[in-house]
């Protein structure tokens, strides 16, 4: 696939930028201006003494200073997120690396591009054990798109601009550059190279144009077609989601999205099935199940969508475009692959289609909305706010209404009220969501939350939290309270770390083993502490004022909406059922048992 | 090749990567963390100039566990070229190994005869022992030891599986042996 080429440090002699002379970590202050960064995440400790030095002295990047490094790496994946650039961290060596560790596979998972920084111990003693030393490039192997120790200062810049590079590009990721302390006080040779030529990382942006031209014939032959996108569509930046948009309106075929392609077709579209998967929609899913051609643009097959795979989409012909060819027929086959970028492919593919004036069958199409008309009317989103606790469903729904009309970012943390999210809440753009997918990493909607309101400071930043994940990096109130950040934290208290409690409840007896909220602290209280507002609600009639309350505030909020106990999530396919086997509620949970291989799974 | 989904195949891949610090710990954690299957795996620099090493997996799996293998390797970073020499028609296969065999008297000779046949050359000889070198592919090694085994105590040392396509066609070209890294590494020794 890639060809051996020239080091490109021969192409930029060409153009012949001027080479300066500086130590290591002028050569990274240097590079991150070059490269555009305007804010950096992170934390200080003694190996990366001379960058913060540098920083002090140069006064171009603003850093915000973190209260946990793995926070760190979350605000700079809720900034990445939310503008589209690479996310840019800095940590010290030792705890500081390894504390980093979660957030850069939290990138990993849902391709967020990073370039993590990490101090090290200077060249002489690695491999010493000497004082927070760790094997950093070793530890974070696995949890990086790549990374690298700079070893000789005059390599610096380069493995900079590359590292951005290769983050950026293809499936974008985390990168890490371990730095040794020594030779970020070196003198070196900085060449701002004019761009980068990497050796062996030449990802395909384009997809085949045979490819695209059969998947279109197969798709203008469809009788059941159905669009399904993913977080390769929020990746390929905003254009992906308005020629998703164009591609689906021309057609008139049905769309659904995965967690984390949220808003990259509008909600508000009656064309969208809503998100699909564990606890996507009942129309979603079973429109996926019995579609005759589907087409995937930018998702993976996750285990959370596919649920059995033996059973899934069993009459289907699958297109699949995917910028990562490992991606392809990963866990489920497909008939028609297309390598490339969303945004390329789908420009191509509104082209071919309107070339050849392609149009679906009519009759056929009709009959397809008619079924999926009757899923709708299952309407298994539905809910009754009665009595005198709040739902958490109500809460989020109405905390959408109220804000609907804002300019709004809304992070989370990951559980029931994650999901909760994703089904009441509606986007209609991309980028406004920022959730833990792959992962699935509680504690990653607070720092996120931070991120997205340090990129758009006028912005109305909501992290919608449960009140056991928010503890997880509660620490960040004083991220907050220092950067004077006006984030809202919308606690849906349930007392329990609800998604642990609702499996227990379907699969091991009902037995509560460890997850009851115990000991939580007056979030009231805990928000005046930090120089935030704390609100508290628990009569549904008082829900809306609060909300309005909350969004009057200008400054940070935690409200503590204290919700029914034992509300569960639902639709749900149960691990390892199919999705034309969903439990839609309460009574579905009696009747059907989840299967001894399903309780296996997770 | 035709294959049927469930079958487990064995395959012989060649990849060609920028021999830096890590690349083959990237390799390795790749098979052991996605829990892909290794029998063999070689690997040596080829270009010092261009700073280039080859590696040979010879590895097994389904026809869609090669593929997510063959796809995984393709997107490491410091990876050029994947090429799977099964799939992409004859290609060749060689191990060497190195073979001591301590025993005396009548199996003494019939180990000398056997070496023979295979065309092993003794590199070493005591009264008691012989170490035997022999190159050849994995079966022909495997049965040389099986022979061995049965005429006194054994070691081994085996280099594994080189492998190369057959014909003219040169799909990871080589442009200079430039041993520097080399003469440097036979300095440091001699010092």
């Amino acid at each position: 696939m890639s060809t051996v080429l020239d080091d490109s440090t021969a192409d930029n002699a060409a153009a012949a930028p001027a080479t300066k002379t500086m130590t290591g970590a002028g050569i990274i202050l240097e590079a991150l201006q070059d490269l555009g960064v305007e804010i950096v995440f992170g934390y200080p400790g003694g190996a990366v003494l001379p960058i913060y030095d540098e920083l002090f002295k140069r006064n171009a990047i603003r850093h915000i200073l973190v209260r946990h490094e793995q926070a760190a790496v979350h605000a700079a994946e809720g900034y990445a997120r939310a503008t589209g650039k690479v996310g840019c961290v800095l940590v010290t060596s030792g705890p500081g690396a390894t504390n980093a560790v979660t957030g850069l596979t939290d990138a990993l998972m849902d391709s967020i591009p990073l370039v993590c920084l990490t101090g090290q111990v200077p060249t002489h003693l690695i491999g010493n054990d000497a004082f927070q030393e760790a094997d950093t490039t070793g530890i974070t192997r696995p949890a990086t798109k790549h990374n690298y120790l700079v070893k000789d200062v005059n390599q610096l810049g380069k493995v900079m601009h590359e590292a951005f590079y290769v983050a950026s590009h293809g499936r974008p990721g985390p990168v890490v550059i371990d730095l040794p302390k020594d030779i970020l006080m070196t003198d070196g040779e900085y060449t701002p190279p004019t761009q980068v030529n990497h050796r062996s990382y030449r990802p395909q942006v384009d997809g085949k144009k045979e490819s695209i031209a059969a998947a279109m014939e197969l798709i203008a032959n469809a009788k059941r077609p159905i669009f399904y996108g993913g977080g390769g569509l929020i990746n390929a930046g905003p254009e992906a989601s308005k020629l998703l948009q164009e591609l689906v309106h021309l057609t008139g075929a049905p769309c659904t999205l995965t967690l984390m392609g949220l808003g990259a077709f509008p909600s508000s579209d009656p064309q969208f099935l809503g998100m699909l998967g564990m606890h996507g929609t009942y129309q979603a899913n079973l429109a996926m199940h019995d579609c005759d051609v589907m087409i995937n643009i930018g998702a993976r097959f996750d285990d959370r969508v596919t649920g059995l795979l033996s059973a899934f989409s069993p009459n289907s012909k699958r297109i699949h475009v995917d910028i990562d060819p490992s991606s392809i027929n990963k866990n489920v086959t497909v008939d028609i692959p297309i390598i490339g970028d969303a945004a390329r492919v789908l420009a191509e593919m509104v082209k071919v289609w309107k070339a050849k004036r392609y149009k679906l069958d009519k009759t056929a199409l009709d009959g397809w909305w008619q079924q999926i008309n009757t899923w709708r009317g299952r309407d298994c989103l539905a809910y009754k706010q009665a009595g005198t606790e709040i739902l958490p469903q109500h809460a989020i729904r109405r905390l959408f209404e109220k804000t609907q009309d804002h300019d709004c970012y809304i992070s989370t943390e990951v559980g029931q009220h994650q999901m909760w999210a994703a089904q009441y809440y509606g986007f209609d753009q991309p980028n406004r969501w920022l959730t833990s997918g792959g992962l699935g990493t509680m504690g990653y909607g607070l720092p996120a939350a931070v991120g997205a309101q340090i990129a758009f400071p006028d912005s109305l930043v909501i992290d919608i939290a449960g009140e056991a994940s928010i503890l997880m990096n509660i620490q960040e109130l004083s991220t907050i309270a220092q950067y004077r950040l006006p984030v809202k934290v919308f606690v849906i208290n349930n007392q329990w770390m609800g998604m642990v409690r609702q499996w227990q409840e379907l699969n091991h007896g009902a037995r509560y083993s460890q997850s009851y909220s115990e000991a939580l602290p007056d979030f009231v209280k805990l928000a005046e502490s930090f120089g935030a507002h704390g609100l508290r609600v628990s009569d549904p009639s008082q829900l809306d004022d609060t909300i309005d309350q909350m969004i009057a505030i200008d400054g940070p909020v935690i409200v503590d909406v204290c919700v029914k106990r034992d509300e569960n999530c639902f639709p749900m396919i149960p691990s390892g059922a199919a999705h034309n086997d969903m439990l839609l509620g309460p009574e579905d949970q009696a009747s059907k048992k989840t299967s001894e291989q399903g309780k296996a799974l997770v | 090749m035709t294959s049927s989904p469930d079958v487990v195949e064995q395959h012989t891949i060649a990849v060609l990567v920028a021999n830096e610090p890590g690349v083959l710990a990237r390799v390795i954690g790749l098979f052991s963390g996605r829990g892909y299957n290794i029998s063999s795996l070689t690997v040596s620099e080829v270009d010092g100039e261009n700073s280039l090493s080859r590696i040979t997996i010879v590895t097994s799996g389904t026809p869609m566990v090669i593929e997510q293998i063959k796809a995984q390797l393709d997107r490491l970073v410091p990876i050029y070229e994947v090429h799977d020499l099964t799939n992409e028609g004859n290609h060749l296969e060689r191990e060497l190994a190195l073979v001591k065999i301590v025993n005396s008297g009548e199996e003494r000779i019939e180990a000398l005869r056997i070496a023979d046949t295979f065309r092993a050359r003794a590199l070493d000889s005591t009264l008691q022992s012989f170490v035997f070198e022999l190159t050849g592919d994995t079966p022909k090694i495997d049965a040389f030891i099986g022979l061995m085994l049965a005429l006194g105590r054994v070691e081994v040392s085996r280099t594994g599986v080189a492998a190369i396509a057959r014909g003219e066609k040169v799909d990871m070209e080589v442009t200079n042996i430039t041993p520097t890294q080399r003469q440097k590494r036979g300095k440091r020794v001699t010092k």
